[in-house]
């Protein structure tokens, strides 16, 4: 799980996480968000990685990192567990995303979720042109892409309603400017900070 | 013969244990001796130990040689040397013959010095707790009061989850490798099987053969083959031997001929003539007791409330023998009580054997983990 511009949301990510939190950072790749989050919040980080090239490059960034595969859920971990759980850039290649929600939301009090918004006008406008996106959020090509279920900030906005799950705050950003006017258009990058209702 | 990063010529050394022994088993061990080797030098402030506990099989002898003519290195040469993954330029490395063992600790074959005569049937089973504290002897005698690590693979990585709760503070880091926290059903069955062939041995002699001259060959030959077995996958199997036969053509007898009956009795062979019947049964005992979770696996989240040291944990994918699901027990209970865990599950065909052979993601785990325990604590 590659994770690309890959320190455009950890100011984000770092400003809802508290201080001194036990973090679980879900496809944790080189472990850079972890390292940040320890950095900056004095947090306790694990982080998951499927990958063992990437699982390495957390070890040697002195990560402590368990390699597992989400797909196969957190039955490793306890209810809630962790005062956060993070999926940063990876839930668009996740297959069993309704299930993994429900792991993340059992494992942790709070749930941090961000993605490429596919709804962006730049994406739209390569469909519009009759070509898959291609960006610094998706930067690969249609047949070498590991996403599987990119979606839009309405989707997730009604995924989160359908499947219980409360928004405690939502930031669309690009370029690291917060988007507010029609952020499902103009926004890169979606950052939610979720619970359970 | 010697590649440049050998720890080349090694000599072992004796450990004399004054104190006896309590064991699990109620009884007492006098006066043992524990036979050991290490590898590069023990700094001044003693803090850069590293013990290495053996398998089943294993030995003291980790890494080097012990003549310019020996062919074989320690059965560990492959990641103990300087400039290796496991850098003696760096660590202290220890590596001690297990109490009961057959390769110059006191066990079975030794002389009870109550009888003058060999130990034999006489001589107790013990446990992997047993073990853990006559090492624990062994490192006070070095005068270190702390060991960097405590490492093993197999009945090795029982002994360093032991070292961990036995004596949380007298270590910083637990590695473990194709371990478990207690064996399964299958486990034990196997092991039976072993020890049933050598205790059926006309030749074992109740464990009393040592005076008699015999060996118990018949026995301690089938125990290591069926042992073989379960160490490698079948995929490895398939790809190492198949259907190959030495020679052309069936030959109708009983010869060995499949090129898989040949590994097997080589294999056999070689182990006859170095270990011993009555260690062997001794060990597989102290496997299928090795239980620090009571029967209970949810226990060992309670055992590890008392653990300090950091976890690394490692299992191989084709591993049946000490499968990953066994592996993730052990981190899922260190995550319980937020201890600093590693846990990497390394793709390799070669089932539990994989942990005693080269392979370039495994030893760089390794190798950075080590470098990492030197950077902090």
């Amino acid at each position: 799980m590659k994770r690309n511009n890959k320190r455009s949301d950890f100011e984000i990510i770092s400003n809802w996480v508290g201080d001194r939190s036990k973090v679980l950072d879900l496809g944790c790749g080189d472990g850079a968000l972890l390292n940040y989050l320890a950095e900056r919040k004095n947090i306790t980080g694990f982080g998951i990685e499927k990958d063992k090239d990437n699982w390495l490059l957390s070890l040697k960034n002195n990560i402590d990192v368990i390699q597992m595969d989400l797909e196969a859920g957190l039955s490793g971990f306890e209810d809630g567990s962790f005062d956060v759980v993070i999926l940063s850039k990876t839930i668009q290649s996740m297959h069993n995303i309704e299930a993994l929600m429900k792991e993340m939301l059992r494992v942790g009090r709070e749930v941090i979720v961000t993605f490429p918004n596919f709804g962006y006008w730049r994406d739209r406008l390569q469909i519009l042109m009759g070509q898959m996106p291609i960006s610094d959020e998706l930067p690969y090509q249609w047949f070498d892409t590991p996403n599987v279920h990119l979606c839009t900030v309405k989707d997730f906005d009604q995924f989160c309603s359908e499947h219980k799950i409360k928004v405690l705050d939502r930031l669309v950003v690009t370029k690291n400017r917060s988007v507010h006017f029609c952020p499902n258009f103009f926004g890169a990058l979606a950052l939610y900070q979720l619970v359970k209702k | 013969m010697q590649d440049k990063n050998s720890v080349g010529i090694v000599q072992s050394k004796i450990f004399k244990s004054e104190a006896a022994l309590l064991l699990d088993c109620g009884r007492k061990l006098e006066n043992y001796e524990l036979v050991y080797e290490t590898y590069g030098t023990l700094n001044q402030k003693k803090d850069n130990a590293i013990l290495v506990c053996h398998a089943l099989s294993g030995n003291h002898h980790l890494a080097g040689y012990y003549t310019k003519k020996d062919k074989h290195p320690g059965w560990w040469d492959n990641l103990i040397g300087p400039g290796k993954s496991l850098d003696t330029n760096k660590f202290f490395v220890i590596g001690v013959n297990n109490l009961g063992g057959s390769h110059g600790s006191t066990g079975p074959k030794s002389i009870n010095p109550k009888t003058n005569k060999n130990w034999g049937s006489k001589f107790p089973i013990l446990s992997v707790a047993d073990w853990v504290n006559s090492q624990k002897e062994l490192i006070t005698h070095l005068g270190i009061k702390k060991l960097k690590a405590v490492l093993g693979g197999s009945l090795g990585g029982m002994q360093a989850l032991q070292w961990s709760i036995q004596f949380p503070d007298a270590l910083d880091h637990t590695i473990v490798i194709a371990a478990a926290a207690n064996l399964t059903a299958q486990n034990i069955a196997f092991n039976e099987v072993a020890r049933q062939s050598i205790l059926t041995d006309p030749d074992f002699n109740q464990g009393d053969f040592y005076e008699k001259k015999l060996v118990p060959k018949r026995g301690l030959r089938l125990a290591r083959m069926l042992g073989h077995i379960t160490y490698l996958s079948n995929d490895v199997m398939k790809t190492k031997f198949g259907r190959k036969t030495k020679t052309k053509g069936y030959r109708y007898n009983f010869e060995p001929e499949f090129e898989v009956e040949s590994y097997l009795n080589y294999q056999a062979d070689k182990f006859v003539n170095e270990f011993d019947a009555n260690t062997y049964i001794r060990m597989t005992k102290a496997l299928d007791y090795f239980d620090p979770t009571k029967n209970n696996i949810k226990n060992l989240s309670r055992i590890f409330k008392k653990v300090r040291s950091q976890f690394l944990v490692i299992s191989f994918t084709s591993d049946w023998r000490f499968s990953p699901d066994r592996s993730k027990e052990i981190v899922k209970a260190l995550l319980d009580n937020n201890i600093k865990v590693s846990y990497a599950e390394i793709d390799a065909a070669s089932g539990h054997d994989a942990f005693l052979m080269s392979n370039d993601h495994y030893h760089a785990i390794l190798k950075n983990y080590f470098l990492k325990m030197l950077n902090k604590k």
